[in-house]
């Protein structure tokens, strides 16, 4: 499989502090990628460098095959790009704002086509000024799809929704997979870096703290949690052998007569992975 | 070509539908022009009808609201609600996009120019302007400076809402100073002194040397130089600062 995304030993500072020390990672064509971390921790920074947005002070960077410091607009004509804040033109509708990002491309996607894949059917004709923050969300989702794009870069995509919304806009990324495109998503939403990546970078002030599928993510921690409540008390037992300690459980509870209250056999979330990796060491 | 001439397609719509640049850049001075027409347009200012002498000022008045304020005033909201940052993320080249938007800018002065003209020959009987010719590249060269102007200035401006009371303080006192709608000589000699830098002043001194005193555009070489120096200045100052992503922090 090629490589779309590769970075190097990423650096990048501010003046004084230093917002990116030192990161590498690779995005395989076709792969979602998520980069996960609280605020701060150089997410926006990595992902404005790779659109080609910041310059970098040091290590290499290359996206589909060239340096975003130097791309030209056939490098562009590849990429989408979903910023983290930024308006559109309130008077123009949806469908002309789409007609009209379209025209920047040699080969864009239909209007009606996008529309489709966004869920903004009804919105079609309505002006950008009546919509509500998750529509407009999902208009730059569109806006950053009708050039047809190869690596799509997605900055906190659902920040701001509400649960529904959330989920919709979730449909339409994970439709982007049957698209076969590559995608880089930032988020600080573990749900969704769980419901949508194939691979995530945990970022922790500037540096990876942990990288792999979410599922090893979660591996490395031990598997299972059970808990139960017994005289009052919650009891969590986390294990490496869940099918002896619940069998011992229940032929226990069997035996005395009594029920395992509100029972709960579940892995650890991304969510515990996370927590762990970047709380540890803060004094 | 083919980018420019879709860019320049919706730039034109965009600004068709704008309310606030139809009724501040566009009509605005439309109706001053008619109020102060009325009032003393049958006067005598530096020897002309008053009402001609405020049709020179009225094209002073559209060629800063419409091509130094609106433009400045547009790009700072553009930049600040990251609509330009989006824009970079685009196939479309930079020069492109200035250039749909600085034609968009020239047009609608044009019109507007046409409006004010029409305006002054139907309520005040002016007639057709003498060397049309002249005349016309007085206009855009003075749009094409203040848009130069406009430019530099919004890498000046830092916030959205500082934009409209920076480019207020600018170019309302501009207006008076620089004679659109009373004549100069009557100020205070000081004053004088300000207005003798103000590129608007050398706008009005050329169009109204075309208009009501025989000269082409080439006998004033005085305001044109004036007026050219300005639009570098504005070129300078754009190239340093313009910026294409918002203010941070």
């Amino acid at each position: 499989m090629s490589t779309a995304v590769a970075v190097s030993d990423l650096r990048k500072a501010y003046g004084e502090v230093e917002a990116v020390s030192g990161i590498s990672f690779e995005i395989a064509t076709g792969e979602i990628f998520g980069l996960l971390g609280p605020n701060g921790a150089g997410k926006t920074t990595t992902v404005e460098i790779l659109e080609g947005y910041r310059k970098r002070d040091a290590g290499s960077v290359t996206v589909l095959g060239a340096d975003p410091a130097k791309a030209d607009q056939r490098w562009r004509e590849q990429i989408g790009v979903v910023l983290q804040s930024s308006a559109m033109y309130p008077t123009l509708t949806v469908a002309e704002s789409l007609a009209l990002f379209g025209g920047y491309y040699e080969d864009p996607r239909s209007v009606d086509e996008v529309v489709h894949l966004i869920g903004l059917e009804q919105k079609r004709d309505s002006t950008v000024r009546t919509l509500s923050g998750g529509q407009r969300r999902r208009l730059d989702l569109g806006l950053a799809l009708v050039g047809d794009p190869d690596l799509l870069f997605l900055d906190e995509p659902t920040t701001g929704f509400d649960p529904q919304a959330r989920r919709r806009a979730w449909e339409s990324i994970s439709s982007l997979r049957a698209l076969g495109k590559t995608i880089l998503l930032t988020t600080h939403y573990l749900d969704e870096a769980e419901r949508l990546c194939d691979r995530v970078a945990v970022l922790r002030e500037g540096r990876i703290a942990a990288i792999g599928r979410p599922g090893e993510l979660t591996g490395a921690l031990p598997p299972t949690e059970i808990r139960y409540r017994q005289d009052g008390r919650e009891v969590v037992l986390r294990t490496e052998e869940p099918t002896r300690i619940l069998n011992e459980l229940t032929q226990k509870a069997l035996a005395d007569g009594r029920e395992l209250e509100a029972l709960e056999v579940r892995r650890p979330s991304l969510e515990e992975v996370y927590l762990s990796l970047t709380e540890e060491e803060k004094e | 070509m083919r980018l420019f001439r879709h860019e320049l397609r919706y730039e034109l719509r965009l600004y068709s539908r704008s309310r606030e640049l139809a009724f501040f850049t566009f009509l605005l001075p439309l109706i001053l022009f008619l109020m102060l027409g009325f009032a003393y347009g049958d006067d005598e200012l530096k020897g002309v009808k008053g009402s001609d002498y405020l049709l020179i000022g009225t094209l002073g008045y559209g060629v800063v609201a419409t091509a130094f304020a609106g433009l400045t005033i547009v790009l700072v909201l553009r930049r600040e609600d990251g609509i330009l940052k989006r824009l970079r993320s685009t196939p479309l080249p930079a020069p492109t996009y200035l250039a749909a938007l600085l034609a968009t800018t020239m047009i609608a002065f044009l019109v507007q120019a046409i409006v004010i003209v029409a305006v002054g020959m139907s309520a005040f009987g002016a007639s057709i302007p003498s060397h049309l010719f002249s005349f016309v590249l007085s206009l855009i060269l003075g749009a094409a400076v203040f848009a130069a102007l406009g430019v530099g200035l919004t890498g000046l401006v830092k916030r959205a809402e500082g934009a409209s009371a920076v480019v207020n303080a600018i170019y309302f006192p501009m207006l008076f100073l620089s004679g659109s709608f009373f004549e100069r000589d009557t100020f205070p000699e000081f004053l004088q002194v300000v207005a003798d830098v103000l590129p608007l002043t050398y706008f009005f001194d050329l169009v109204f040397g075309v208009v009501y005193g025989g000269d082409q555009i080439w006998d004033r070489a005085g305001d044109v130089a004036a007026l050219a120096i300005w639009g570098l200045v504005g070129v300078y100052v754009a190239v340093r600062r313009f910026r294409w992503t918002p203010t941070e922090g």
